[in-house]
């Protein structure tokens, strides 16, 4: 066996400067025989001088994410959701938002959301369960298998999108959590963050914000907990890491940024529905026949398209969703 | 020849001195408030109209329109009470912009909103959104002042044009509803706002208010012009 000093062995960094150096020496030869006779073919080697660069941001590395979120590119399963009309662009969905945590001027959250940093992240199981828990978020991925759900989101402000989520059924979570019998609500509240969340400074609703839906709802399969769009994590503005999506209740009842899932027995009270009580309902079912005292709910706007089209009832998910409420005076629940 | 030359570069000076002393005032006024509408023109051709471009030329026409509109509104007891006569010169054109921004907003929603769904506007619109039908009215009413502002008008309708003119508080209080009744909670401040700088712009012009800050007002130019006499002792 040859014996080697350790003086004669090439430190890692040096070695993979070396390599760095010929790299970029064999791109920059590789270039000027292209400027030279642009027949030569470009090797692969100059690509290599691109792994050497930084991560741009502290975005999670894509070997934690499940398969369904780790899409370096904005992905979706379908281009169209069940009743045949596209799916908004990824930039439309992520440059439109009602998240007044950071502001009130949808295509301003974005800019003002680039500075919240969600990671580590967990979610808090609470109140009436026989197993109350803790789960980081790393596990939620892992524990509940990622899908992606096709949805139209309807905001109360009558303009609609169509968003392909990925996430998980809220019923499993809640299963997991074995809701005691006493149960008969549950309650939702987004992270207080005040000092990254500059809406949440302003007196302009009462923070932190909390939602709630009841038992039977928040079990409907159609009821998920998302934690993606488009096959990527969800971005800041649309309340990463983790956001609840109820498709056939006007968007604001679909939370964002969930740090808390609380079984209760009362009815939980609710951010808009305490700010205006006589404005937004508990219940907050898309109904084109139940106006808004300012406005009619009858028609929307889908975001992309010019001229308005007719709101369905129950945002289109009426045949999946309308026994819950049989019986209800669905215009004295809004 | 050097000094012809330079004599007809003088005489152009001086003349677009004399213009810009004129009309000056004017030009600038206008041009700033059409800058709204050269923005948008711009944003529209660089195909940056936002993610919702109903939403942006509803948003920037319509705020536009109210802001005109109040400037056009503080002419005259700018020139009443500060004795700023030169605001006068540009009252006629900033309510004429106001109106032609209430011209696109409301285009906008007949046409790019609502795809000229008559129907859809009387149903869903007119007769269940009360802000629409408050903007809608705020509309009506001005239109019979943007036809009367020309002088031919103004000499035809002679004491009634006066009369018939202040229906503009009418519109601007319908405007201010207009935007207080489709703004959010958290949003209403804006509205309000503009609410607040039409009460004063009314306040000013209730006879006895008025009456007295004119007072006020003769009295300073008075108090100004003695100061001058007691300034320039070399005469």
């Amino acid at each position: 066996m040859v014996k080697i000093s350790p003086s004669e062995i090439t430190p890692e960094h040096v070695y993979l400067n070396r390599r760095k150096f010929m790299a970029a020496a064999g791109a920059a030869v590789g270039s000027l025989a292209l400027a030279a006779c642009s027949a030569a073919p470009l090797t692969g080697r100059g690509a290599t001088i691109v792994e050497d660069k930084p991560p741009a941001a502290p975005v999670r590395r894509a070997e934690n994410l499940p398969p369904a979120l780790a899409h370096a590119e904005p992905t979706a399963g379908a281009d169209r959701d069940e009743l045949g009309d596209p799916l908004n662009k990824f930039e439309e969905i992520t440059n439109y938002n009602n998240f007044y945590e950071f502001s009130t001027n949808k295509e301003a959250v974005a800019v003002e959301a680039a500075k919240f940093n969600p990671y580590p992240w967990q979610v808090e199981v609470t109140g009436l369960v026989n197993n109350p828990f803790v789960i980081d978020i790393d596990d939620i991925y892992k524990r509940y298998t990622q899908e992606e759900r096709i949805y139209r989101l309807r905001c109360v402000e009558a303009w609609s999108m169509v968003i392909p989520w990925v996430g998980f059924p809220l019923a499993s979570l809640l299963k997991d959590a074995d809701p005691k019998s006493a149960a008969k609500y549950v309650k939702f509240v987004t992270v207080y963050r005040p000092e990254e969340m500059r809406g949440q400074r302003m007196n302009i609703l009462e923070w932190p914000y909390q939602e709630g839906l009841r038992l039977d709802e928040a079990m409907h399969p159609l009821t998920i907990l998302a934690t993606g769009m488009y096959g990527k994590p969800l971005t800041n503005q649309q309340g990463a890491p983790i956001r609840l999506v109820v498709p056939w209740k006007y968007g604001f009842k679909s939370i964002k940024s969930i740090v808390t899932i609380e079984l209760t027995e009362e009815m939980p009270a609710t951010t808009w529905s305490t700010a205006a009580p006589h404005e937004y309902g508990f219940y907050a079912n898309v109904n084109p026949t139940v106006d808004h005292p300012r406005w009619s709910q009858a028609s929307e706007r889908r975001i992309g398209e010019l001229g308005r089209r007719p709101t369905l009832m129950f945002n289109g998910y009426a045949e999946e969703v309308a026994y819950l409420y049989e019986g209800m005076d669905l215009r004295r629940n809004y | 020849m050097l000094s012809s030359a330079r004599q007809r570069v003088k005489s152009a000076c001086i003349a677009f001195a004399a213009f810009l002393r004129r009309e000056g005032f004017w030009w600038a006024v206008t041009l700033a408030a059409l800058t709204p509408l050269f923005w948008l023109l711009w944003r529209a051709a660089s195909g940056d109209l936002g993610v919702d471009p109903v939403n942006t030329i509803n948003n920037v026409t319509g705020r536009a329109a109210m802001i005109a509109l109040f400037l056009s509104l503080a002419c005259t007891p700018l020139s009443t009470m500060f004795g700023f006569h030169r605001a006068l010169t540009v009252r006629k054109s900033l309510g004429l912009i106001a109106f032609f921004y209430a011209s696109l907003h409301l285009l906008n929603f007949v046409g790019l909103d609502y795809g000229l769904n008559l129907e859809l506007i009387v149903r869903d619109a007119l007769l269940s959104k009360p802000y629409i039908l408050a903007g809608s009215l705020a509309f009506l009413l001005l239109l019979p002042l943007a036809l009367t502002s020309t002088r031919g008008w103004m000499r035809r309708l002679g004491k009634r044009w006066k009369r018939l003119h202040r229906l503009v508080y009418v519109a601007g209080a319908l405007a201010v509803l207009h935007f207080l009744w489709q703004a959010k909670a958290p949003e209403r401040w804006e509205p309000m706002i503009y609410g607040a700088l039409l009460s004063l712009l009314l306040v000013v012009r209730i006879p006895r208010i008025r009456r007295s800050l004119s007072i006020r007002s003769t009295q300073a130019v008075k108090n100004a012009a003695r100061a001058n006499r007691t300034w320039q002792p070399s005469e």
